[in-house]
């Protein structure tokens, strides 16, 4: 296959010069040296209104999302668009949770939702638990930001593995060198060129294909042969799927250790508000880029084979530019999706490498780790981490990835009753906190275990509908595996307190008190950087 | 790990924290842009038709504005008075 120098060339132009700024950005917004966590990884938690739309938007929209959900609707039609409820409902719906997770991370210098919870429920087990979901759940995370950039290169006409190799190389330098500070400023870049190109491609392509009605008439049309017969409709069998699916990704979403960081480099509880007002903004951007996948069937786009020798539909919207705009343009929204998957992967190498040192290192392995310890720690780790994620693709089979971080929301709502009730009450008990941790993970992966994969036409690990019709329920209505893991988590830690709390089983100490989940710090202060945290 | 409690951090703290409450009735309105994307009976239809987009589509995607509309008017609602 050719390769397209003028793509290839602009491409590495915007990485050369978001790699730039991922370097110069230690230097941006700092007070002191970055030797402790709060510096490396939050930024000091300073970060004001605007900034913080940026890089909260940055962090929680990846490179993965941007050609995954229009895949999504160019394969499966209308199901595909569950991301657009998900990602309307998420903002509303923990609004008044992330404001208190906030004022009590601030008041006990907690930097993980695992710290958290440990001090809650005064379980380190459970926030070893917390911990490890975390992290388990993030790596697959990190690793299909990886294919976004390969379905780029691919398209490109660049075999072989090696730009995924320079591109994380590069990324861990200096997220090794900056911390957070790195992703927050390039996120400036990645969606300022995301709002152009989405912008430009978005009234471009469809004019070109003669029309919005002429694009949902070929889609639906194009849908017709098979069951459901349609793309623009749900069906009975997958609308509760496609609830449950958005309200479980909704809650997921703000359970991932990367979005609790972002949520923390904030400076009070005023910017964490208006930052969750403003981020519907990029979610109406996200439902326009799902629409790429409805136009690339009526631009009769054919996806390209990816190195795992199958077509790969991740390849359809990058495929779809290439054909429409010209090479200069196209070069730019490879730019863009390449530092789209360099923006959270960087995000999520620091707060899983944070979990790691808060609540498994300092907890279990060096209990008297001083700040700088910690943080030399997590920068390590960082590394580590993104290595990892890159033999994940290196070495396994990406389907084994885009798998995994299927299971990934599911098991990370599996810390909801830890983390989110644990917001607003203690009474539930650690024991039965766990129990229902393992419970909820139990019927996740069992039912993700049963549900065949009619893709791949192989009878086991096909997604994350599960067909009640399993239970020997004569229903076609599918649910999204995660929301019944959560379901059976509540059951059990809801009797499981009730139960040990009649045999009087002793529960953890509560280390917060009611006043830290309101604490707040003024908008305007004469000292510049939080300077408390120095010591 | 340490509960790092800071010598001069509570005065400031104290002062800055104007209420020890998240409590609003303005809250409830929360619950509009959350339920109504749930209600697939609302929105599973294919007219009517805007700018040649089914209603399935257009009518989602305005749920992100109404989410962004809220979720900004709770804000403003519940500012604490300085």
């Amino acid at each position: 296959m050719q390769v397209h120098a003028t793509e290839l060339t602009i491409t590495i132009v915007v990485f050369a010069l978001v790699s730039a700024l991922g370097f110069v950005a230690t230097r941006w917004r700092r007070a002191e040296p970055l030797h402790t966590l709060d510096q490396w990884a939050l930024a000091g938690r300073g970060f004001r209104s605007w900034i913080s739309w940026f890089v909260v938007g940055g962090d929680l929209y990846t490179a993965y999302t941007y050609v995954a959900v229009p895949a999504l609707l160019f394969g499966s039609g209308a199901i595909g668009f569950y991301a657009l409820p998900y990602v309307a409902i998420e903002y509303p719906l923990v609004f008044l949770l992330m404001i208190r997770l906030w004022s009590v991370c601030k008041t006990h210098g907690y930097v993980t939702p695992a710290d958290f919870v440990r001090g809650r429920f005064g379980s380190p087990t459970l926030a070893l638990a917390v911990a490890i979901t975390g992290i388990v759940a993030t790596m697959p995370y990190i690793a299909l930001n990886l294919l976004g950039i390969q379905a780029v290169f691919t398209t490109i006409g660049v075999s072989g593995h090696w730009p995924l190799v320079i591109a994380f190389a590069v990324l861990a330098a200096f997220t090794y060198r900056s911390g957070v500070r790195a992703p927050a400023l390039i996120s400036f870049v990645k969606d300022i060129l995301v709002y152009v190109v989405i912008g430009v491609a978005i009234i471009y392509i469809p004019m070109r294909l003669g029309g919005w009605t002429h694009i949902f008439d070929s889609y639906n049309a194009h849908f017709e042969a098979a069951p459901p017969h349609t793309a623009t409709l749900l069906t009975s069998a997958n609308q509760y799927q496609y609830i449950t699916l958005a309200l479980g990704s909704a809650f997921a979403i703000f359970l991932y250790p990367h979005s609790v960081t972002g949520v923390l480099t904030t400076k009070n509880r005023a910017v964490v508000k208006r930052t969750l007002a403003g981020l519907p903004i990029y979610s109406f951007v996200l439902g326009l880029i799902a629409l790429f996948g409805v136009m690339a069937i009526a631009a009769g786009t054919k996806p390209l084979t990816g190195a795992n020798g199958k077509p790969d539909t991740n390849t359809v919207v990058p495929n779809m530019f290439e054909n429409i705009f010209p090479h200069w343009f196209t070069g730019l929204a490879f730019g863009m999706i390449v530092i789209g998957a360099l923006v959270p992967a960087a995000f999520m190498s620091i707060a899983a490498a944070n979990l790691f040192t808060r609540n498994i290192y300092k907890e279990y392995l060096r209990r008297g780790a001083s700040a700088r310890e910690e943080t030399e720690v997590s920068k390590i780790a960082s590394l580590v981490v993104k290595a990892g994620a890159l033999l994940f693709i290196l070495l396994i089979d990406p389907q084994f990835s885009i798998d995994l971080q299927l299971l990934g929301g599911a098991i990370i709502l599996q810390t909801l009753p830890s983390v989110f009730i644990g917001l607003y009450t203690a009474w539930l008990h650690r024991g039965a906190l766990i129990a229902g941790w393992v419970a909820g993970i139990a019927t996740s992966i069992w039912t993700f275990y049963l549900t065949p994969n009619t893709a791949l036409k192989q009878p086991h690990w096909g997604g994350t509908a599960f067909a009640l019709s399993h239970l020997g329920m004569h229903t076609e209505v599918q649910l999204y595996i995660g929301f019944i893991g959560v379901v059976v988590n509540l059951v059990v830690a809801f009797a499981g307190t009730a139960l040990l709390k009649l045999l009087k089983v002793r529960g953890g100490t509560d280390q917060t008190a009611p006043p830290d989940y309101f604490t707040d710090v003024a908008d305007k202060e004469e000292r510049p950087l939080e300077p408390e945290l120095a010591a | 790990m340490s509960e790092s409690s800071n010598p001069n951090e509570p005065a400031a703290r104290a002062a800055a924290t104007a209420r020890r409450s998240d409590r609003s009735p303005w809250n409830w309105l929360l619950l509009i842009p959350v339920v109504l994307p749930l209600l697939t009976f609302v929105y599973n239809r294919e007219t009517p038709r805007l700018l040649g987009f089914p209603f399935f589509f257009w009518f989602q995607l305005l749920f992100t504005l109404l989410a962004a509309a809220v979720t900004a008017l709770v804000f403003l609602l519940t500012k604490p008075r300085s």
